[in-house]
C-alpha cells in the first residue's frame, strides 16, 4: 500500500483544502498520473499518483482540507 | 545566473485556445525547455477557479451570457474572476525548481512585481494580508491566480490596464465584496499596452533570477 501525501507547498504553508479528485475509488491509476488538485492561498497545485496499483480509499474528499504530509488516500 | 526567460506575445486570444497553449508550454517546460512568460488579452470571459462560490454571481449564467460573456470552469485556485479586451493576462510559465519549491513565496513575488510594475507608471498599489490581488486604496486592480503541475506555474495575473470595469458588476469577483479599478481610471487616459508589458518583462527579468540550475 501507498499513501498518497500532501507534499510540502512552502514556508508556512500547513494546509490546503482538496478541491477535487480526478479519480474514483476503486480505479486504478499509473505512477504520475494527475490524481487530485489541492488549493491553497490562490494557487492550485495537482497532486500525481505515487505509484501504480488500485485508488483503495480517498481519506480526504473534495471541499474538505488536509494537513501538509496527511494521507489524502491509499493506493494498494 | 542569468534569467532566459522566453517571451511571448499572443495578443487577442480566445481564452479556451490560450489554455490550450499555456498547458503545452507547461508540458515544455517540465520537459526542460527555457521558463515562458506570456502576454495575451482575452475576449470578454468569467473563469470560475477551483473555489467559485455560486454567491458571487451577481446575474443569472443566462443573462450573463447574452451579453456576450463566456463562463468557463478553471483549474487555478481562487474564486470566479472576469477577463476582457484592455486586461493584460501574464502568464509566467515557470519551473519553480528552479527558484525554490515554495507557493508561498511565488505568489509573494507575483504581488512584488505587480505593485513594482504600477509603481512604474506613478501608481501606489499594496497587496493586503490574506487577500491575494492588488489594491490601489480598497479597489482591486490585479487579479491574482496560479496552477501548478509538477512544481511549474501556469495561469498568474490579470492586470486591469485599459478593462471595461462595468463588467465586473456582473460579479463578486473574487468572491469579494471589491470594485476593481484600472490604470486608465486611475491615470485618466489609455495606457499604452505595450509601455506596460515593456515595464512587466523587465520587472520579470530582474526578479526571476534561478537558484540553481
Amino acid at each position: 500500500m501507498t499513501n498518497i501525501i500532501l507534499p510540502e507547498l512552502g514556508e508556512g504553508i500547513t494546509k490546503a483544502t482538496i478541491a477535487c479528485w480526478h479519480v474514483k475509488q476503486g480505479e486504478n491509476v499509473v505512477a504520475g498520473q494527475e490524481i487530485c488538485e489541492a488549493v491553497t492561498d490562490k494557487a492550485s497545485f495537482v497532486i500525481e499518483a505515487p505509484a501504480q496499483g488500485k485508488l483503495k480509499s480517498i481519506n480526504v474528499g473534495e471541499g474538505e482540507e488536509a494537513l501538509v504530509g496527511g494521507v489524502l488516500g491509499i493506493i494498494e | 545566473m542569468k534569467s532566459n526567460i522566453i517571451i511571448e506575445d499572443w495578443g487577442l486570444v480566445n481564452y479556451a485556445e490560450g489554455y490550450e497553449r499555456q498547458k503545452k508550454c507547461v508540458q515544455a517546460v517540465i520537459a526542460g525547455a527555457e521558463d515562458h512568460l506570456i502576454f495575451c488579452e482575452h475576449p470578454a470571459v468569467l473563469t470560475l477557479g477551483r473555489m467559485t462560490n455560486q454567491d458571487s454571481f451577481l446575474y443569472q449564467r443566462h443573462d450573463i451570457e447574452q451579453r456576450g460573456v463566456m463562463i468557463t470552469d478553471v483549474d487555478r485556485g481562487g474564486d470566479v474572476t472576469l477577463h476582457a479586451p484592455g486586461q493584460l493576462i501574464v502568464y509566467p510559465i515557470f519551473n519553480l525548481n528552479k527558484y525554490g519549491k515554495d507557493l508561498k513565496v511565488y505568489m509573494e513575488k507575483l504581488e512584488e512585481v505587480a505593485v513594482d510594475l504600477l509603481r512604474n507608471f506613478d501608481i501606489l498599489a499594496i497587496s493586503i494580508s490574506g487577500q491575494r490581488g492588488v489594491f490601489v486604496g480598497p479597489e482591486k486592480i490585479i487579479s491574482i491566480g496560479v496552477g501548478v503541475r509538477k512544481w511549474v506555474t501556469y495561469h498568474g495575473l490579470g492586470i486591469n490596464v485599459n478593462t471595461d470595469l462595468s463588467l465586473f458588476n456582473l460579479i463578486k469577483p473574487c468572491g469579494l465584496n471589491v470594485r476593481m479599478t484600472s490604470m486608465q481610471k486611475l491615470k485618466g487616459h489609455t495606457v499604452p499596452m505595450q509601455e506596460v508589458k515593456a515595464q512587466a518583462i523587465a520587472l520579470f527579468q530582474r526578479n526571476y533570477e534561478p537558484t540553481s540550475k
